[in-house]
């Protein structure tokens, strides 16, 4: 029992630094969990061949080689997957984008029959798992001749762009005064024009979330090209991370140092986005989570 | 042309959503009956398909390695979901103190969430290389000889949850869990303060329900997820160059829906593929509607139930 009065208030202090030193303790060895296989793997990516094989590892390079870093260019075409992710992450998003905050817009701001019931229908879309229309999907595919085209993966976003997307931008819409665009409406502008220029202005921070989450999704894609996608012209970064394995393994020498600067080349845009827009893509998970 | 305002504005309205209800007829409810059809069929894609009643699920029932794979999904999901919950809950307790340097513990802990699955992987295959990784390094200094990992029936599975909780736990779980902490009034710690409740009594009495809805959303779409498992345990369980095949090995990591891959995909077995799908969708969908009912009796809302949304 400790006793209470004036002796006890050194005590309250000390116990409080030591609560608030081990927090940061627990703080950093959660740390470390987290950062130190991504450390190790960005260290891996500038070492030699002959450092990699040798045990007990070294942490860093004697030299760091950037070169690896040129050099895997070379082993696969690398830059030809960068942009075949590039091109469909691009025009996926546009499209996902533009879609999505339009059919919001609908959701949001007409009154017509059927409405709420097609809104449940579009929710509950959130719920189908893509691989159980994968095998129809395919086959549609196929007679549309998009197998082995990079269309196969960025068109679909065009419709709609799923029902997340749509969902977010709703609820954004719904939070936006109708008396702003009823005024425009009455200037005599169209649904259209009151859209892209009363609308779609005052929601820049969803376009910029959703943004984020739409390259998130092409970019990491996996699933699709891996079913959709053929020659390895036309592989996105995902698939062609795996060709590149197949490829730098050939003659059994070790690879690892490439494998890890191609993995490093496919995480720096992720990075550098999150970098840049924190803010919003913390929002935008955030939002999603308290609106769901 | 004289049209009333209302069907007008009914007309504009439905010309807004027509993309959705295109891709949703071209791409969602077209594909799930052509695959009810398809999953009573044999089609192997070179002939038309052939009618043969149930048998595709009867053969699905029959198969060793349609259990194996869903015994795989289920130990999967069963530790990994509520570890990774946990752990995110953990996290965000934690960053919800007064840290000197926050926000760069908050940026390091999302940074394997940020990193792409299969970066994520070939990064992982490293680590538990057994004789010159980093695992097995740090476990051969503390005196622990380690496993060989993606090698070893009884190691891959662990392996594979190990990889998976590093990229999630710090992920979106946890930035959620964080806002739903930031949302809890301070006066009900201070009054519970007052009251001389300690801080085991918070944490279970106001911190814990007050972040239950935010632990359903978690919890939902977390098990959602670990169902659909697929990326990683292809990636890194298909070897250097895919020289054998994923769900090595012998089947310890064949999760279902590298099961069903493997039967569309390898096998061309299309019919057999759907009826595999079309199984794993009743299995979400229940299994989502049980949680949605468990859910009333733990689940606290501040806010009166009318609110939708």
């Amino acid at each position: 029992m400790v006793a209470p009065s004036a002796s006890s208030r050194p005590y309250v202090a000390v116990k409080k630094y030591l609560l608030l030193a081990g927090l940061h303790l627990a703080a950093l060895l959660l740390g470390a969990a987290f950062g130190l296989p991504f450390l190790w793997a960005l260290l891996t990516s500038l070492k030699l061949p002959i450092e990699i094989f040798v045990f007990p590892p070294s942490w860093f390079p004697e030299t760091p080689q950037w070169t690896n870093y040129v050099e895997i260019f070379r082993q696969a075409p690398l830059a030809l997957f960068f942009f075949n992710s590039a091109t469909v992450t691009v025009i996926a998003g546009a499209g996902q984008i533009l879609s999505a905050a339009l059919v919001a817009y609908g959701f949001a701001r007409f009154r017509f029959p059927g409405r709420d019931l097609l809104f449940l229908v579009m929710l509950s879309t959130l719920m189908l798992p893509p691989q159980v229309t994968i095998i129809p999907t395919f086959l549609l595919f196929k007679v549309l001749g998009w197998l082995d085209q990079l269309r196969s993966l960025y068109i679909p976003p065009w419709f709609g762009g799923g029902a997340f997307a749509i969902f977010l931008f709703r609820q954004f819409f719904l939070t936006l005064p109708r008396e702003y665009d009823e005024a425009a409406r009455i200037d005599g502008a169209n649904s259209l024009w009151t859209f892209f220029r009363i609308l779609a202005p005052l929601s820049i921070p969803v376009f910029v979330t959703m943004g984020i989450f739409s390259f998130l999704g092409s970019w990491n894609d996996f699933f699709g090209p891996l079913i959709f996608l053929n020659t390895t012209e036309k592989f996105t970064l995902a698939l062609g991370l795996t060709y590149f394995q197949r490829v730098v393994s050939i003659g059994g020498r070790a690879t690892e140092h490439l494998m890890m600067a191609a993995s490093m080349v496919m995480t720096l845009p992720c990075l550098l986005i999150f970098l840049l827009l924190q803010k919003y893509w913390i929002q935008g998970i955030v939002m999603s989570g308290i609106k769901g | 042309m004289a049209i009333s305002a209302t069907k007008r504005e009914a007309i504009e309205g439905y010309l807004y959503i027509s993309p959705w209800l295109i891709g949703f007829l071209v791409f969602a409810a077209g594909p799930m009956l052509v695959s009810l059809f398809l999953s009573l069929t044999r089609y192997k894609i070179i002939t038309p398909p052939d009618l043969v009643g149930f048998s595709n699920y009867l053969r699905m029932f029959q198969e060793d390695l349609f259990w194996r794979s869903l015994w795989n999904t289920i130990y999967y999901a069963l530790v990994f979901v509520p570890v990774s919950i946990a752990g995110s809950l953990l996290c965000a307790l934690l960053l919800n103190q007064r840290l000197v340097g926050r926000t760069l513990f908050r940026a390091v802990y999302f940074l394997p969430s940020i990193t792409p699955i299969v970066a994520t992987a070939f990064l992982w295959l490293w680590i538990f290389q057994p004789n010159v990784g980093l695992a097995n390094y740090l476990l051969d200094a503390a005196g622990l000889e380690g496993p060989r990992w993606l090698d070893d029936i009884r190691w891959s599975k662990p392996a594979l949850i190990i990889i998976s909780l590093w990229g999630s736990i710090g992920g979106g779980a946890m930035l959620i869990f964080l806002a739903g902490l930031q949302g809890i009034p301070r006066e009900l710690y201070e009054s519970a303060d007052i009251d001389g409740a300690g801080a085991n009594a918070q944490f279970w009495r106001i911190t814990l329900p007050l972040l239950s809805p935010s632990m359903f959303f978690n919890l939902v779409l977390g098990l959602i997820g670990a169902m659909q498992m697929f990326t990683l345990a292809f990636v890194a369980t298909s070897g250097a160059g895919q020289t054998r095949p994923a769900g090595g090995p012998a089947y310890s990591t064949l999760f279902y829906v590298l099961n069903l891959y493997n039967h569309a995909f390898d096998y061309w077995e299309m019919g057999y593929a759907s009826a595999l799908a079309w199984f794993f969708f009743l299995l979400l969908l229940a299994l989502t509607y049980w949680q949605l009912r468990l859910s009333r009796s733990w689940v606290y809302y501040e806010f009166e139930r009318g609110e939708r949304w």
